[in-house]
């Protein structure tokens, strides 16, 4: 269970959100920020010089600071600390809204450059990595000496402060990365190195402030019951903390005594990234879907080929096509399997053939695409089962072929959908979609099951106009009958007209008219749904709209 | 040997002999509407010619998509899921090609390989040529096809004479059953039957009205 955990180092640049938030903003005004620092290595002294040259600096979210520079800490900006509080204390102080987003997209090339220096890095978060200590120490000759190599690594990607921690394990490593020179157990080699023998670990842990190794409830806990230091936490035994505080305390303790997790890696670096994505371009630029899909069919194997390579298939695509003047056309294609070539090459001839053609200037063509694969999953979880349950393979290839020949919108099978009225409650889903019937996430999908108040029961129409037709329905003296106020037909209907389907047929019967309000607290419109059968025995669905100032009626469906 | 036994043995000898059975290119057909039918079954293979009511259509399919195979519609704008669905027809195993534009014999001469049952609304102008090489392919893979409008090789032709609702008053009730009155025209000459419909589903067998 126990066993000494094994030598991490830990990289860590202090005020994280800060550095990405000046590159993201000097980047902007063409400076580069801290570059002039790293021009200077200052060996000697601890305290490096400045890197920041800006005014007091605090990023703000959910009205507290969440990071703040060297400059405003100095002048008493706290972590945590209310904007109203930190900017009274600092009068100078600048305020900006703190993203996330750039605090991760600035790290990404940090990571890889370090990466370039030592393999096998786990990122902890936008300005923290970890990495194993053994082999950058037996490569580069000592701990101590790999740990000044990401020190002089980090100068030249401008972190002239950033600091690197050497302990047994991930934990105790960060906390030796933040720890200060004339803490108990560290060594401090050279500046910005903060080495944690792995005999001292404990001596170096016990003094700790138990809220470093546990959540803010947790250490709440604790110092209500007198814990207030790892190492009060360490003279606990194991069989009481596990049975008083489960596993979070069992995984407290054994931080707090500088063992490894029981069961996992100390470091689990990322996998290198891998490039799925194809590209490729056309000169001169290619007009016709045809002749693109023909150009694609090589680039399309190739991207089947290396998803095959990593194990993986490709459920949903993305397809780029740049025109002759840049302008780009994107779209995301599901698929309910998985693509194959063909699949892949009929997705970028269907949606070349959806482009929209300018009659203006002629001649334009593909000159660019781009084929990346937006979703992937493990090709052993997409293998045909014994017993098959997607759809016959034959079935597929026939309507695919299809597509081909109608447009991709042209094929598909009917899918029911919640709604009040009957062109609502349905859709086509064109075939090779998403197999479950989630759509891209912007499709809202109407809940089936809801109550949908005023809609039709019983008897449904087969035919269901998707663009309602406008309808008459006259009463014996030719006006047209409209529903008054207390819901009901102001005179007995008596012929009916549809353009360009009926002309004054007869009506024989009719139902009540039925009142469908729809938002009504914003103002929606009311309509009116009304079932009427003529004399030659069709019957109609019919919906009287009040949404114009007169109000009219449509044809909603037909019993066919 | 006595006169049961010859009999049974005859039968037997009979069936040997004959190359095809009724059965075996029946397709699931409900049983309401077993009496429109020739051989008493939709049967693969052959076309169906049906005018006037596109929910009977439906209803020949609904059993044969119910039992598992796949079907398809070529040619019908604004077909009512709901309704289809109503009927019994598995939505997910339903082919919807609602504009076919001038390919629609091909498309359907394609789907043949793949769907049991094709419904299919031809267009106006059609060449003899096409109808016939659609005929040879639907023969090949035992792909029956209903045509929702004339069609020269149909093996039954039924056309809807008389259309009543019940259960819509005036101003009141909601429409509800629905039966049909269907004219059958096949090899057993001119036929009545009357088709009813209960709420969107196929009621109680059609009954016979008769020779006329």
């Amino acid at each position: 269970m126990s066993g000494e955990a094994e030598r991490v180092m830990v990289l860590w640049v202090p005020d994280w959100p800060v550095q990405a938030y000046l590159r993201e903003h000097d980047s902007e005004l063409g400076g580069e920020a801290g570059i002039e620092a790293s021009a200077v290595p200052d060996a000697g002294a601890e305290t490096v010089p400045d890197p920041v040259p800006h005014a007091p600096l605090a990023l703000i979210a959910q009205h507290r600071v969440v990071a703040c520079s060297p400059d405003a800490r100095a002048q008493g900006v706290r972590l945590g600390l209310r904007e109203r509080e930190a900017r009274m204390r600092c009068p100078e102080l600048a305020v900006h809204p703190h993203d996330p987003e750039v605090d991760t997209r600035h790290y990404a090339p940090v990571l890889a450059a370090i990466e370039q220096t030592i393999p096998g890095v786990e990122p902890l978060r936008p300005g923290l990595c970890a990495m194993r200590a053994r082999g950058p120490a037996r490569y580069y000759g000592g701990e101590e000496a790999a740990a000044q190599t990401l020190i002089a690594r980090s100068r030249e990607l401008g972190f002239p402060n950033a600091r690197v921690g050497v302990a047994s394990g991930r934990f105790a490593a960060e906390q030796a990365a933040r720890a200060t020179a004339d803490d108990p157990g560290v060594a401090v080699p050279s500046p910005g190195v903060r080495i944690v023998p792995s005999e001292a670990t404990t001596a170096f842990l016990g003094p700790l402030p138990i809220s470093r190794a546990v959540s803010t409830d947790f250490a709440d806990t604790l110092t209500g019951l007198g814990i207030r230091t790892l190492g009060a936490l360490s003279a606990l035994p194991e069989d009481a903390v596990r049975q008083r505080f489960g596993a979070p305390g069992l995984a407290a303790h054994r931080r707090a005594r500088g063992l490894g997790p029981a069961h996992a890696a100390e470091v689990r670096p990322r996998a290198p990234e891998q490039e799925l994505t194809v590209g490729f371009a056309f000169e001169p630029p290619l007009d016709g879907a045809d002749q693109l899909a023909f150009a694609s069919s090589t680039h399309a194997e190739a991207l089947i080929r290396g998803l095959i390579e990593h194990g993986l298939v490709c459920t949903e695509l993305q397809v780029e096509l740049t025109d002759d003047i840049g302008v780009r056309h994107e779209r995301l294609w599901a698929h309910p399997t998985r693509f194959t070539e063909t699949d892949v090459v009929n997705r970028v001839r269907w949606q070349a053939a959806t482009l929209p053609r300018d009659p203006e200037r002629g001649g334009s063509g593909i000159a660019a695409v781009r084929l990346t694969p937006a979703r992937t999953a493990h090709a052993a979880a997409h293998e045909p089962g014994l017993w098959n349950t997607a759809p016959d393979e034959r079935v597929h290839h026939h309507l695919s072929r299809l597509q081909s020949m109608v447009g991709h919108e042209g094929v598909g099978t009917g899918e029911l959908l919640g709604g009040r009225f009957s062109s609502h409650r349905q859709r086509l889903v064109a075939w090779g979609t998403r197999a479950d019937g989630r759509t891209s996430a912007q499709v809202r999908v109407r809940q089936r099951d809801g109550p949908w108040p005023g809609h039709l029961s019983g008897a449904l129409p087969n035919t269901v106009f998707s663009e309602p037709i406008d309808a008459a329905l006259l009463d014996p003296g030719g006006g047209i009958v409209r529903p008054d106020s207390d819901d009901l037909l102001n005179a007995e209907p008596t012929r009916l007209s549809v353009e360009g389907m009926l002309r004054a047929v007869a009506v024989h019967a009719w139902s009540s008219p039925w009142p469908v309000r729809e938002r009504w607290w914003t103002g929606g419109t009311d309509s009116y749904r009304l079932q009427v059968l003529l004399e030659d025995g069709d019957a109609w669905l019919l919906r009287y709209e009040t949404g114009t100032s007169t109000g009219k009626w449509i044809a909603e469906a037909r019993y066919a | 040997m006595n006169r049961v036994e010859a009999v049974r043995t005859l039968q037997e000898r009979i069936s040997q002999m004959q190359p095809l059975r009724l059965g075996d290119d029946a397709l699931p057909t409900p049983a309401q509407l077993r009496p429109l039918f020739p051989g008493g079954a939709l049967r693969k293979g052959s076309a169906v010619q049906v005018q006037g009511s596109l929910q009977l259509s439906l209803a020949m399919l609904s059993a044969a998509s119910a039992s598992g195979a796949w079907c398809g519609v070529i040619g019908v704008r604004g077909l009512g899921f709901e309704a289809a669905a109503q009927l019994g027809i598995a939505l997910e195993r339903f082919i919807v090609i609602p504009d076919p534009g001038r390919h629609a014999l091909s498309i359907a001469g394609t789907l043949s390989e793949t769907l049991a049952v094709v419904l299919l609304h031809p267009p106006e102008r059609t060449q003899p040529g096409d109808i016939e090489r659609l005929a040879a392919r639907l023969r090949d893979h035992g792909t029956a096809l209903i045509a929702l409008g004339p069609w020269p090789r149909a093996e039954s032709r039924l056309r809807v004479t008389a259309s009543r609702w019940s259960g819509l008053g005036q101003g009141h009730g909601m429409l509800d059953a629905h039966e049909i009155v269907v004219r059958s025209e096949d090899r057993r000459g001119p036929r009545q039957h009357t088709v009813r419909f209960q709420s969107g589903r196929l009621a109680r067998p059609a009954v016979q009205v008769g020779a006329s």
